[in-house]
């Protein structure tokens, strides 16, 4: 029973940082129709900036003490900002004069950013080659447990993280104004124009929020696994980025409750077979999730096939 | 000076020449219509006029200010409304939603509810169904849905695109007399259709478009008389 809580609980705080990440892939994919495979590195890139700013701030060299709170928040933002800094100019420069181009072009300049993002990184000035520790910025402690379910302050403060910007995040597409001009957009950029939406703008803003999304995902991965923090072009992004966007596609790409489920389901099958059955094979059972997904209900979980009206 | 003035319109699909030398005006006030067969260029006018297309030559004038090569979310806030071929609703949200994104450009809350209020009561049909998407609403609730959408802009100009294509006759007359109504109140009106015979009837101006080219222009009472409109769009002998 107590392993069953405790997995569950794991579960939800590595699957709560996956659906931060899938909703990046699944906004971008709901307005532009490409998959952005430079999502993964602009969560690598949020993850390194937190550990450049804890680490410039002196953070790391308070050892046993735990740094004042505000010193974590500090991060996360200055993350975020930077990440959505980052999203923006990378639609800007890269994605916009491709507007008009066949979906193919945009796809392979997404690979072309993310292997300039991964070697750029690698630059000395910037994070370098070698992998670092995470400052521990949040007290590594169990807050409380119940019925021997440890609940660690860093897994609380993940899923609370999370799901404050979910909220946010559905709160913004589904009961706002500009949310509403998202999802006119996402259905037809022409006729979402001739409503006096700035088309230009609502993507902008789309990738903005996906990548400040994933800077958080980045600043809470690095809190929960200070070790983890490898060298930007080590392949652990692309493929924490990989599982995310599986999760995107089992949730129902372009869907943004998709992926918020999908992450959840993701990481909470992913624990559950590392403890039930072999830690050695968790990718496995997120790749056969994603299997048996596409052959039951191919448009995703919370996806509709679509049907058009003539 | 007219509403909207089209001087010598030239645009290109690529290397496909769609419309040699357009020139047509829109009274305000007026009800506009311009007919031709498939493929003439009628959509392709309207795109022009709304930014969805950028002309290769010739000038737009909307009350006195170019706006050829503006992009349509400019035009929306100058008063210009397009309600596009294929009703263009989205289909994902509510007619609820879509109806508020027409009044997108506006902040003026109250003025908007009162637009909203005389929408629904041109349209009934759309309060019943303000919380369905607007995918599942019928071909002839769509094009309402359209139409009182580019109402709710509070345009000067509506440009409508073939509002009675798909659509079974009954519904083609109620559409049509509600085109005469919304005109009635105030609003100038750049109606595209291949239904030649009911668009001339609400009409004052008609133009005839073929390949590209404008062929003939004149009111329409005169169009609807004449023998070579009668022969090649009114299927009269």
């Amino acid at each position: 029973m107590t392993k069953l809580l405790q997995t569950l609980f794991d579960g939800l705080a590595v699957g709560s940082l996956y659906a931060l990440i899938a909703l990046g892939y699944t906004m971008v994919y709901g307005i532009l129709q490409f998959i952005n495979f430079a999502h993964s590195d602009v969560f690598m890139t949020g993850a390194w900036v937190a550990y450049v700013v804890a680490a410039t701030a002196g953070w790391a060299a308070l050892g046993g003490d735990a740094p004042p709170l505000y010193a974590g928040l500090f991060t996360l933002f200055a993350s975020m900002l930077f990440c959505a800094i980052l999203g923006f100019g990378i639609e800007r420069l890269a994605y916009r004069p491709l507007r008009k181009a066949p979906r193919l072009n945009v796809l392979i300049t997404a690979i072309g950013i993310s292997l300039f993002l991964e070697n750029i990184g690698q630059r000395p000035e910037l994070f370098g080659t070698q992998p670092q520790k995470m400052p521990q910025l949040l007290p590594d402690t169990t807050l409380f447990t119940i019925a021997d379910v440890n609940f660690r302050v860093v897994d609380l403060t993940v899923i609370a993280v999370a799901l404050v910007l979910m909220a946010v995040l559905q709160w913004l597409v589904f009961h706002t104004r500009l949310g509403r001009a998202m999802r006119a957009v996402s259905h037809n950029f022409s006729v979402a124009s001739l409503m006096g939406i700035n088309v230009d703008a609502v993507i902008s803003f789309t990738f903005v929020v996906g990548s400040a999304m994933a800077a958080a995902a980045g600043f809470l991965y690095v809190m929960k696994y200070p070790g983890a923090l490898k060298q930007p072009a080590d392949s652990t992004w692309i493929l924490l980025g990989l599982k995310c966007f599986v999760a995107a596609v089992i949730g129902g790409i372009g869907n943004v409750r998709g992926a918020m489920l999908g992450g959840v389901l993701i990481g909470l099958m992913e624990m559950f077979g590392a403890a039930y059955l072999s830690p050695h094979m968790r990718d496995i059972y997120v790749f056969s999730l994603l299997i048996i997904v596409l052959l039951v209900r191919p448009a995703g979980l919370l996806g509709r096939a679509t049907v058009e009206k003539v | 000076m007219a509403l909207l003035e089209i001087c010598d319109l030239d645009v290109h699909y690529g290397a496909i020449h769609a419309l040699k030398g357009v020139t047509l005006s829109v009274e305000a006030g007026q009800i506009v219509t311009l007919i031709g067969g498939n493929g003439a260029g009628k959509t392709t006018t309207l795109r022009a006029i709304s930014g969805l297309l950028t002309p290769s030559a010739g000038q737009i004038t909307f009350d006195g200010k170019r706006i050829d090569g503006r992009p349509p979310h400019e035009l929306v806030r100058l008063g210009l409304a397009h309600a596009p071929e294929g009703r263009g609703v989205f289909a994902n949200l509510t007619v609820d939603e879509n109806l508020d994104l027409g009044a997108y450009t506006r902040k003026d809350a109250a003025g908007v509810a009162a637009d909203r209020d005389k929408v629904l009561r041109l349209f009934p049909r759309l309060r019943e169904r303000l919380l369905q998407p607007a995918g599942t609403l019928s071909g002839g609730e769509q094009q309402m849905l359209a139409i009182g959408r580019a109402l709710l802009a509070r345009p000067r100009l509506l440009l409508l695109d073939e509002p009675s294509l798909g659509l079974a006759p009954q519904v083609v007359r109620t559409i049509f007399d509600i085109i005469r109504e919304i005109n009635a109140a105030g609003t100038t009106i750049l109606l595209v259709e291949q239904n030649a015979h009911m668009a001339l009837r609400v009409a004052h101006m008609g133009y005839v478009l073929e390949v590209g080219r404008i062929v003939m222009a004149d009111r329409a009472s005169v169009l609807a008389a004449s023998d070579d409109v009668r022969k090649a769009y009114l299927g009269g002998h």
